[in-house]
């Protein structure tokens, strides 16, 4: 897939994850009023939105256009959730600098994953969205690497894995984020940034689906190479999953 | 509850308007919650700026001016500022020697500026530091924190901080003096009645009128435990003990020291606290080299005050004689 192609696909899947975090902005904030302070619907709401706009005048290059949704994320969203999610992928952007290719969005993955710890200095089974990236991203890896899957297959297998890391988040007490001031109050409540996690990997994936199943005409002159058609697939990834 | 707002949601805005109107030696970057220095940025100096929550003014904005801060971003109320603002004054903030950041220890306050900083090293290239202080005694992991919340001990910090630049030393020595200073200055509140929002419009946590809660934070969040009200002198030997026997100072140790106000305290009730203060410093054998009385930094409308201690080596003292001049601390020269 061309240059031309993957940012097309990183601006389809930003609209995707924007319809729905409008869609879930009452589910996810009902989540956070049982153990944050209720805002995290409407904060990832007004996040993608302003991200949707940023993108109308951004170039059409991968490792910009998935910045400048960073940046637009860590200027909207504000609270942790801001720079955690806008964060990590200002960060892992750079990954994406000669395009999206299966080995780059293995590194994308993987960067993400690495800051957003690094930044929200959590770990798994904090009960938090490290509980749903962490499974993504080492599925996601293994089955490019180990399995030898195609980056759609893999990243299915990650979004399941992200599924079964949100609801691990249930039944565990909170040791980061607001959610840890309630100590064993918070056992029983699923995490809100895991299961928004969850949402943006799920339309990545739907994205992915579109652009690497061929559905979308690709230019046949351009130059295709097998891994970089699995790059839609991670770029989005990269927007949403970790 | 009556206040002298208009609308919640601009009150920020409104009091940064009214703030550089009121000091010539500010300017508001267009379109942020940002203030900076009218010269920003001072070519040849390392910036040094802060940035938090808005509701505890003086802090952050009145302490920019010469030898002290070059820039200060404001928050919602007792919320961080985004990074990308962050990243905004930094880069207004760098005179070509970088930029240092004094950042309290609140989890929002910390991720928004080491996200800010890899933004501006991303955008401009601009070397950044910082230091994150956590000078509160009271708790370890409280509501906003990992670890000690960062209060009123940050505004010796700024002073050392700026006083270092201003003397033209470079990022490293920088760092140095405010990891100094925040490794020997110790600090503990207390609250008489809870702050009020803007926003909210009715007190943050419920104090019965005959009760105090020990070692409050400065956004009214919960603090080691509630008691009932107690003489002025009991409430400061409760506070200063705890800070002193966190900090250990040496015996015969020099000291400066902040009797802080927490927005709603009449001035002549710090004054009756820091009478008890220092008597309880001499007794401790210690020698307050500068005691200062006022609100520094404050969480609304709280009564209540915190105390401060800062155990001072040569070097400490030196960079806070040196002269300042902000609306909200001046020191000047002898």
């Amino acid at each position: 897939m061309d240059r031309e192609t993957q940012a097309e696909a990183i601006r389809e899947a930003t609209a995707a994850m924007a319809d729905r975090m409008a869609a879930e902005k009452s589910a996810l904030t009902e989540l956070d009023s049982a153990i944050g302070d209720a805002d995290h619907g409407a904060n990832m709401n007004r996040g993608f939105q302003a991200a949707l706009e940023r993108l109308e005048d951004a170039d059409d290059d991968p490792a910009e256009l998935v910045k400048t949704v960073g940046v637009a994320l860590v200027s909207e969203v504000g609270g942790a959730a801001g720079p955690l999610y806008g964060g990590s992928l200002m960060k892992a952007s750079g990954e994406f600098e000669d395009g999206i290719t299966a080995e780059s969005s293995v590194a994308f993955a993987e960067r993400y994953l690495e800051t957003l710890e690094e930044r929200g200095k959590a770990s798994v089974g904090d009960k938090t969205m490290v509980d749903a990236v962490t499974p993504a991203v080492h599925t996601y890896r293994k089955a490019i690497e180990v399995d030898d899957s195609d980056p759609l297959e893999a990243l299915g297998k990650a979004v399941d894995a992200a599924e079964r890391g949100v609801a691990f988040t249930t039944p565990i007490r909170a040791k980061k984020g607001r959610a840890s001031y309630l100590g064993w109050r918070s056992v029983g409540h699923q995490d809100p940034g895991a299961t928004s996690t969850l949402y943006l990997l799920e339309e990545l994936l739907a994205v992915a689906e579109e652009y690497l199943n061929g559905d979308v005409e690709v230019d046949a002159e351009a130059d295709v190479d097998p891994e970089e058609l699995e790059e839609p697939a991670l770029e989005d990834g990269a927007d949403g999953g970790p | 509850m009556k206040k002298l707002i208009n609308e919640p949601d601009a009150v920020v805005d409104e009091m940064l308007e009214g703030m550089v109107a009121a000091h010539p030696g500010l300017r508001r970057l267009e379109g942020t919650e940002v203030v900076v220095r009218a010269d920003a940025p001072v070519e040849g100096k390392v910036g040094i700026v802060t940035g938090g929550g808005s509701g505890h003014e003086p802090t952050h904005a009145g302490y920019i001016g010469d030898g002290m801060l070059d820039g200060a971003a404001a928050g919602e109320v007792f919320t961080s500022p985004t990074a990308d603002q962050l990243s905004e004054m930094i880069q207004a903030c760098d005179g070509g020697e970088g930029v240092f950041c004094v950042v309290k220890n609140y989890e929002g306050d910390v991720m928004n500026f080491e996200t800010a900083i890899e933004m501006a090293e991303m955008e401009a290239d601009t070397d950044v530091e910082y230091v994150v202080v956590d000078d509160d005694v009271a708790v370890e992991d409280s509501l906003y924190t990992s670890g000690r919340r960062g209060v009123a001990g940050t505004i010796f910090v700024h002073k050392v901080a700026g006083a270092m630049a201003h003397r033209g030393a470079d990022l490293a020595e920088i760092e140095r003096v405010a990891e100094k200073a925040n490794d020997r200055v110790g600090t503990m509140g207390t609250a008489l009645t809870s702050c009020v929002t803007p926003e909210k419009g009715e007190p943050t946590f419920d104090l019965g009128e005959d009760e105090i809660e020990l070692g409050i934070g400065i956004h009214g969040e919960p603090g080691t435990e509630r008691t009932e009200v107690m003489s002025a002198d009991e409430i400061t030997d409760h506070l200063a003990e705890a800070v002193l026997e966190d900090l250990d100072p040496a015996e015969g140790a020099e000291v400066a020291t902040i009797v802080n106000g927490m927005g709603g305290t009449p001035l002549m009730e710090l004054y009756v606290v820091n009478r008890r203060l220092q008597e309880l410093l001499e007794d401790r054998g210690l020698e307050t080299w500068n005691a200062r009385v006022g609100d520094y930094m404050t969480s609304l409308d709280m009564m209540g005050c915190s105390i401060t201690v800062l155990e001072l080596d040569d070097e400490l003292k030196e960079l806070l004689a040196a002269p300042a001049e902000t609306p909200g601390l001046t020191v000047t020269e002898g």
